[in-house]
């Protein structure tokens, strides 16, 4: 019962994983891009939301909306006015920008906030529970944050799947130079693109805030998180990146169980590797690529 | 006097150091089917890119109505009426054939084109609606591009090499369709390596060699010589 109990917590905790990789895996799927910052501007929302609810006085509530909002527009700004210009023949150009961009968010908010840990105070919502057994309850914070990720993923699909925009992000992936004869500005769907990518990120930046304390530094974390979500998911497949959440979720509250403290990001890191060695390409791999 | 759709002022395109075109200069008049022939790397698939504004003159210029429109991206000279069958079709594989053909009416540009009346244009495409665009056959896929193009509902329709690697019976039916296309108001400009067909549905051809015009006039004006020696340079 207590490895039940380790099993449901890892798969809740595999939904943040996953919501914090579909950002990633849409950028990547739409431009081919490899956005090396993502996890540095989900650290960079959470301190946003931290700043409004410490200086506006905003409810934790609004300041996650407006925290959303802002990444919406900074994702768009930062895609049109600087990202759009890196990609084009040489694949290295983005990764470097980008690899820059990490290390400037992360100074940044040291300068500003200091290198102290946060933390973002939901009130009761994040200390109470639905007890199964004696051995396993389910925190409701952890299954909120899960729920949000599915519906945020099922979203994302339907979007893509059904409405005229996301018809021309999956033509734009398929090939760019033939959505641009189909009237298609280019420029603007990536830009698109990476604005909902930080959005959604934003959304897991605070949830991550919420549920543990959180500094600059941790962006890097994140970001190979996602990366391990994504590509064990396969590229393309937003339930794929959801699976590979659950997969990292699980292996690390597994391996810490097994083998105490610390060897769980070990473990979880282990399984990683043996999905890239079996399966490369991932679970459920959608993306076409030439 | 008829009305130019189309005209090319001495355009001249560059990939890198290398020279493509050279002063390009030619008119095309509405409702005209032109055809540009000549052998692989004479620069006609540049030329029909550069009309559609995915390649940048150097010098020179593109005029479309009498305007010029040098300095706008392909993904608005569609809105204004020029759409392109892009060589080697350049469907969306991971897209089904109803979304490819919706991906042509992106602009949202008016007219008589949709779904059902590509259909009626390509019945071969009805059953196939709901397929993956990635597993038709290669004229099914040449029927497809050519309706997505339609979709937008263009003015000017730019063909490029349509009927390269098809069957004889497919390459039949989309000749027919030009025809029918013309009758109904489209100015057509067609590049192919296979003169056959072309000379047979155009009303002016050009041959291209080397980036040049090597040969210009009336179908039934050139003889078969001409075109051969235009066409090989000899």
């Amino acid at each position: 019962m207590v490895w039940a109990n380790v099993t449901v917590q890892g798969i809740l905790l595999g939904g943040l994983y996953a919501l914090f990789a579909t950002g990633l895996a849409l950028v990547f799927g739409v431009m081919r891009m490899v956005n090396l910052a993502h996890g540095d501007l989900g650290i960079l929302a959470a301190f946003i939301a931290l700043f409004i609810v410490q200086s506006l006085g905003l409810p934790l509530l609004w300041a996650t909306v407006l925290t959303i909002a802002i990444m919406f527009i900074l994702g768009y700004v930062l895609q049109r006015g600087l990202l759009n210009f890196t990609l084009g023949t040489d694949d290295t150009r983005p990764i470097v920008v980008t690899f820059g961009l990490s290390i400037i968010i992360q100074n940044a908010l040291i300068l500003k906030f200091s290198a102290d840990s946060q933390g973002l105070d939901a009130g009761k919502i994040e200390n109470i529970s639905i007890k199964i057994s004696n051995q396993m309850s389910i925190g409701w914070f952890p299954l909120i944050v899960f729920l949000t990720a599915v519906a945020v993923i099922a979203v994302l699909e339907l979007f893509l799947a059904r409405a005229k925009l996301g018809r021309a992000f999956r033509a734009t992936s398929d090939d760019r130079e033939a959505a641009e004869l189909m009237g298609i500005n280019n420029k603007h769907i990536y830009s698109l693109a990476m604005a909902i990518a930080l959005a959604i990120v934003a959304l897991a930046g605070v949830l991550l805030a919420i549920r543990t304390t959180f500094d600059p530094t941790q962006g890097g974390f994140r970001l190979i998180y996602a990366f391990e979500a994504v590509i064990m998911g396969g590229m393309g497949s937003m339930w794929g990146t959801l699976a590979g959440g659950i997969i990292l979720g699980v292996a690390q509250t597994l391996g810490t169980q097994a083998f105490g403290a610390g060897w769980g990001l070990v473990a979880g890191h282990l399984v990683f590797l043996t999905v890239l060695a079996v399966k490369p390409s991932g679970f459920f791999a959608k993306t076409v690529t030439a | 006097m008829t009305d130019v759709v189309l005209e090319l002022q001495d355009v001249d395109v560059f990939y890198g150091d290398f020279q493509a075109l050279f002063k390009v200069s030619f008119q095309v008049e509405d409702g005209m089917t032109f055809a540009f022939i000549g052998a692989n790397g004479g620069g006609k698939s540049t030329l029909l890119r550069t009309i559609a504004g995915l390649q940048r003159p150097t010098s020179g210029h593109v005029l479309f109505h009498g305007e010029p429109v040098d300095q706008y991206p392909a993904h608005t000279r569609v809105g204004m009426g020029i759409a392109l069958v892009p060589e080697g079709r350049r469907v969306f594989p991971s897209l089904t054939v109803r979304e490819n053909l919706l991906m042509g009416a992106y602009g949202g540009r008016k007219g008589d084109w949709n779904v059902d009346s590509v259909v009626e244009l390509f019945p071969l495409l009805k059953p196939l609606l709901k397929r993956g665009a990635g597993s038709l056959s290669g004229g099914e896929q040449q029927a497809m591009a050519i309706g997505r193009a339609l979709m937008s509902n263009p003015e000017l329709l730019l063909l490029d090499e349509v009927s390269l690697g098809l069957a004889p019976v497919v390459i039949k039916r989309i000749y027919e369709a030009m025809v029918q296309l013309v009758g109904s108001g489209h100015t057509i400009l067609v590049v192919e390596q296979d003169v056959g067909h072309v000379l047979t549905v155009s009303d002016y051809v050009a041959c291209f060699l080397e980036g040049r015009i090597s040969l210009e006039g009336k179908p039934a004006d050139l003889s078969s010589e001409a075109i051969t020696a235009a066409y090989f340079g000899m």
